[in-house]
This record gives structure tokens, sequence and C-alpha cells, in this order.
């Protein structure tokens, strides 16, 4: 049995470090889903809206997000701004501006989704038993929109956490990144390092999303025949 | 935006694209084929295969890329398990598609009704000729949507194959911002050659979404 | 008059799950004879038709095609299907196949007929039933009365010497109905065999040799239409067929 390396994460206050790494991606994915949920709502809205102009706009928005991968908007908000303006910006600040660019997008998409997918009698009805417009919406219409959207936008969280991983790439001092440090450290006395860490990173985003896909596909089976 | 340097570095992200466009195709048959092997043995129940599929499928969907390819290129050797870059990139890509394209390729055949099967069995048809005839071309039409988003964010995730010291777009971009600090001219570069690899995907992805919806509204 | 035995069902149980759906239940289908079953709203009239075609496996007794043993699991089966024809109320038709498509696809994949000639056939078919111009549509593009007619012509076209209709005008607006009943008796007029299970009653009174009436999984009532509709023997048909009939109003 070849020594795994695991020995190096009780050494000192490795797991702490590694620990603290994480919290780093949760930081910059939590705050991003933020700015997503809180943009992306009156986008989607405004989506529904028939305007050619708008159409035209979210649509050339949600096909550069659709095409463009996000660590070409990384390198292009990172590098691109201190060439462009002369910001030195934060390499966190980057990452978040770009999360919440591309979570905006998708948070739009999945809202408008939402919206459209309500029948057109579910307002007809309503309307045919009395009730006013603002009516409608919040007791008819908002309730079912949050349960088509809900598990969906929890997925999006999941892929939010995973896609922090990227911003190592410019250089964010993130679990990843301190996994390499503490393998680099201990290169002498544990050669074989990179096993136990890049596993236990690998572990440690597996326990963070895992429960958070199995939320979304609960509240998505739970609510689908309702 | 200095156009001779542009000239001077096409042939470098030209080079730098075909190295992308090699693995992740490579990659991306391989995971449509892992993702059917895996969709049949998820479908069909089949006993502790299934399981170990499932578990494989949690793991790939709940975890990056990059830390996929963090531990096959850099831990695996540690165990005595050495592995090529490009060949760890193709494989890590592989993995993770084939995941996705499980769970696509499963609910599509979870879509086609049971008693669809029956009518065609009542026919006369055989299993394989159900499955076949009626079955595939169905839950593939249902798939497509999934199966084209799941190509498109395959390619995309080719962007951390610099990670793994590959010679791909973004490792030549970051390089080259490094060395003569022409920014702008790198990254104009590098959004048009993603553009050109992903927007061609992206308009024969809707082409081929609009062609197969007819079977999408059943009877 | 002496004719042959096609089908044969012998004391059959059928449970799901811990209930008893068909219970004890015998019935045998002769050639050129058409029997209706009718009955209440999960009485396991569809159940027997699925068992004849093998599509439902049962606890006890045995159903017999030709005195061949009828069972799914059985490599047999698919050649007794080519011979025992069914529709469905959900007409089934294969939503990425043309109409002429899918009438093709059974009988030059399973029978390896030539292709010409069972296009020909499936021409004259549609012809048959109105639906010519409609060869080249898909499902989607069909009214559910023409979807049923489709597939009423997929199952002919197979040559089967019996055919099983499962409620086939239970899911279509009323005005489609009598389209594809129409077909129904102009099949019987031929002298086709044929089991059908329906709600309609006028329908089932005109069409059928023999009708049986089936409650809670067995058997309760066997006769002419003219019998079982005039006069019905047991308590349990009368009330049936009363659910039929409405009383005028007499208002107060």
């Amino acid at each position: 049995m070849p020594n795994l390396g695991i020995e190096v994460l009780f050494k000192g206050s490795n797991m702490l470090r590694l620990l603290g790494g994480l919290w780093v991606s949760l930081r910059i994915s939590l705050i991003a889903v933020g700015f997503s949920i809180l943009l992306g709502i009156p986008l989607g809205i405004l989506m529904t809206v028939n305007s050619k102009i708008i159409k035209a706009f979210t649509r050339l928005y949600l096909e550069v997000v659709r095409v463009m991968p996000q660590m070409v908007l990384l390198f292009i908000v990172f590098f691109g701004t201190t060439r462009i303006f002369g910001w030195n910006l934060n390499a966190e600040i980057a990452s978040v501006i770009v999360f919440s660019f591309w979570g905006t997008a998708e948070m739009a998409d999945l809202v408008r989704g939402a919206f459209i997918s309500i029948p057109k009698h579910q307002y007809e009805s309503a309307r045919a038993l009395g009730m006013n417009s603002p009516a409608i919406f919040t007791v008819v219409i908002l309730p079912q929109t949050v349960r088509r959207l809900l598990p969906l936008s929890i997925n999006l969280v999941t892929r939010m956490i995973k896609t922090t991983s990227l911003v190592m790439m410019i250089g964010v001092v993130e679990v990843l990144k301190v996994g390499q440090q503490i393998i680099e450290a201990n290169r002498t006395s544990s050669p074989n390092a990179a096993f136990g860490v890049y596993g236990t990173v690998f572990l440690l985003y597996f326990i963070g999303c895992w429960p958070i896909s199995m939320l979304s596909k609960y509240l998505e089976k739970r609510w689908s025949n309702a | 935006m200095n156009w001779e340097v542009i000239g001077s570095y096409l042939p470098l992200y030209w080079k730098a694209m075909l190295l992308t466009l090699r693995i992740g195709w490579l990659g991306i048959v391989f995971a449509i084929l892992i993702g059917i092997f895996c969709a049949i043995i998820r479908f069909y129940k089949i006993p502790a295969a299934g399981q170990i599929v499932g578990v494989y499928i949690e793991l790939s969907r709940n975890t990056p890329l990059l830390v996929q390819l963090f531990f096959l290129y850099f831990a695996l050797p540690k165990i005595g398990i050495p592995v090529r870059a490009d060949f760890c990139g193709a494989l890590g890509l592989a993995l993770l598609g084939g995941a996705y394209m499980a769970e696509t390729f499963r609910s599509g055949l979870e879509s086609v009704a049971k008693i669809q099967t029956e009518s065609a069995l009542s026919l006369g048809m055989n299993r394989s000729q159900v499955v076949l005839h009626v079955i595939f071309p169905q839950a593939f039409s249902v798939s497509v949507p999934s199966f084209v988003a799941n190509i498109i964010f395959l390619l995309k995730e080719t962007s951390v194959f610099s990670a793994i010291s590959l010679m791909d777009l973004m490792f030549t971009a970051k390089d080259l911002i490094g060395l003569y600090y022409k920014t702008t001219e790198c990254l104009t570069l590098l959004v048009v050659f993603y553009a050109l690899i992903l927007i061609p995907v992206s308009v024969l992805g809707d082409r081929l979404e609009r062609r197969v919806r007819h079977a999408e509204f059943g009877n | 008059m002496h004719k042959e035995e096609i089908i044969k069902i012998s004391h059959i149980t059928k449970r799901y799950e811990e209930n008893a759906i068909l219970e004890d239940f015998s019935l045998s289908v002769y050639e050129g004879e058409v029997v209706v079953i009718v009955g209440p709203s999960g009485c396991g009239k569809s159940t027997i038709l699925r068992i004849m075609n093998g599509l439902e496996p049962i606890q006890k007794g045995e159903v017999t095609y030709r005195g061949e043993k009828v069972d799914g699991k059985l490599g047999s089966i698919t050649r007794i299907r080519e011979k025992v024809g069914m529709v469905f109320q959900s007409y089934e038709l294969f939503p990425h196949k043309t109409i002429l498509q899918n009438i093709m696809l059974a009988p030059v994949l399973v029978q390896k007929r030539d292709k010409k000639e069972v296009k020909e056939e499936a021409l004259q078919l549609l012809n048959r039933v109105g639906l010519l111009e409609k060869k080249d549509s898909y499902p989607r593009q069909l009214s559910g009365g023409q979807k049923q007619r489709v597939a009423i012509v997929r199952a002919l076209c197979m040559h089967p010497e019996v055919l099983l209709f499962d409620e086939v005008t239970a899911a279509l607006d009323p005005e489609m109905v009598r389209e594809v009943l129409e077909v129904l008796l102009s099949l019987a007029k031929e002298g086709k065999t044929m089991v059908i299970v329906t709600h309609e009653m006028s329908f089932a009174k005109a069409v059928a040799d023999r009708v049986i009436f089936l409650d809670g999984g067995h058997l309760e009532e066997e006769g002419t239409p003219a019998e079982f509709f005039e006069h019905p023997k047991t308590e349990r048909a009368k009330q049936f067929l009363n659910t039929f009939t409405y009383d005028k109003v007499e208002r107060e």
C-alpha cells in the first residue's frame, strides 16, 4: 500500500487552512448568487415583456453567456480592466463580477421560463373568479412560478460553487490553491501529499454540492405533480 | 488594437484551438458512449451496476472539472498511475460528460411512455426491435435540447485544460499576456477563437433541436 | 353451426399487488364473432384484452390462442401477437414516424413482407378509412378520431385473425366517436373476429354477437345484445344499464 499522503492534512493547521480556502470559494459563490437573484428576477420579468428591443438585447446577453466559457470572462474582467481602465482589480471582486454576470443571465432565463410556463387559462380562471390583477399575481401566478423556479435556482447554486474553482486560475487563494500550497510546502516530508490533499478537496466539493443537488431534485419531484 | 501583433499571434492561437478541439472532440465522443452505457444500466435498474453508476454520476456531477483534473493528473501518479496531460484532459472531460449525458439519456428513456412499448409489442415486435425502432428514436428526440446543452457545456469546460499545463487557448492567452503585455489583442483573440468553436455548435444545435421537435409532442 | 375456438381463457386469476382484478374468469372467442365486454370502470375489462395480448402476467389459469399458450415471457408471443391485433384507447401511434411509416413498420420489420406490397396495402386501407391524403403527415397533425382510424389500419395491415379494441373512443370528442365506430362496424360486417371493450351502449347493441357484462373482476352476465340490453337478468346489470338513462326532472 503506497503512502497516500493523507497525514499532511493533520499536520499543524493544514486542515483548517483548507477549510478556510473552501470558505473563500463559498463566499464568492454566495455573493454572486445573491446578485444573480437580485438582478436576474427583474431581468427575467422584463424578458416576458413583448418588446423587440428588449428581446434583442437580452438575447445577445444570454447568447454571450451561453457560448463564452466563464474562464474567458474571468480573464477579460481581471486582465482587461487593468489594461483598459488601469484598475488593479482585486481577483476576488473580478470573480464576483463575472459570476454575477453569468448567474444573472441564467437566473433571468429561469424566471422567464417559469413565467411563460404558467398556462393562460390560469390567468383566465382567476379572472373569472373575480380576482383583480395584483391578487391574481400574488395568489395564483407567483406561488406556481416559485415552485417551478426554486428547484432550478437551487441547482444554479451548486453550479456556481463548482465554477468558483476557476478563480484559482486568476490567483484567488481558494481551496484548491491552498491545497497546492500545502503540497508544495510538504514536498520533501510527504511526497505523495497530492493524492491525499486533492482527494480531500474533491470530497469537500462533493460534500458541499451533493446535499444541495439532492434538495433541488427532491423539490422538483415533490412539486412537479402539483 | 495592433493588427500586426494580432497577425503574429494568430498561428499560436490556431494551434491552441486545434488542441482544444482535438481533446474536446475525443472527450465528447467518449462522454456520449459512457452516457449511453450508463443510461441503459440505470434505466433497466440492473442490480449492483445501477448503484455503482449512480455513485459515479453523483460524484461527477457534484464536483468541478478542475478538481477532477487535478486529481487525475497530480494524484494518480502518486499511486503509480502516471497519466499524460492530453490523455488526462480527454479522460476528465469524458468522465464528467459521461455523467451528464447519462442523466440526459436516462430521462429521455423515461419520457417514453410504457404504453408505447406495449403498442409496439402488440404489433409482434420483439424487445430489441421495440428498443431500436420505438424507444431509442423517441428518447433521443426528447434528449436533444439537453444533449446540445451538454456539448456546449463540455466545450466550455475545456477552458480549464491549461491548469494541467496543456497549451490550449487559455494557456496561450495567459502566456502571451505575461510575456508581452498585449492584453487587448490577446483577450480579443481569445474571445474570437472561442466564438469560432462555440457559435457553430450553438447554431447547429438549434437547428437539430428544431428538426427533431416533431417527436416531442407525442400523440 | 360450429365455429372454431380462437382464443380461450380458462379460469384465470389476475392480481395487482393485493387486489384481485380478475377472479376465476373464463371466456372463449370463436371465429367470426364479435364479443363486446361492458361493465363499470375498474371492473377489469381492459385487463382481459391486455392478457389476451400477453401484456399482463396472470397468477392462475391459462390463456391460449389456437391451442398455443399466450405468455408474455415465451418466445412464441411475438408470433401470436402478429395474429392478435390490438388498438389502444390512447392510439399510441409512433410520434416520430409518419402515418405511412407507422403502418408499414411492423409488417416490414416483423413479418419481413415486401415493402412495395405493404405500401400498396397500407394506402388501400388508408383510403378505406378516408385518410389517404394524410399518409405523409405526422401523428401530431391529426385529430383524435383520425389517429384512432390510423391505429386501426396499423393493426389491420398485419392481417390479424382477431382484433382487440380497448375503449377506442373513450378519449375522443363526441363528434369523432362515430367516424371510428363506423370503421368497426364495417369490419364486423366483413366477418372479422373482434373483442371490443366499450362504454358506447348503443354501439355495443349494434355490433355485438355476444355481450359480456363484467363486474368486480368476474363475469356477471352473458347473452345476446337483445337479451342483455332489453331483459338483463342480474340486479347488477340492471343497475349498470340504468346509469345510462336519466329521469325527466319534475319541477315542484
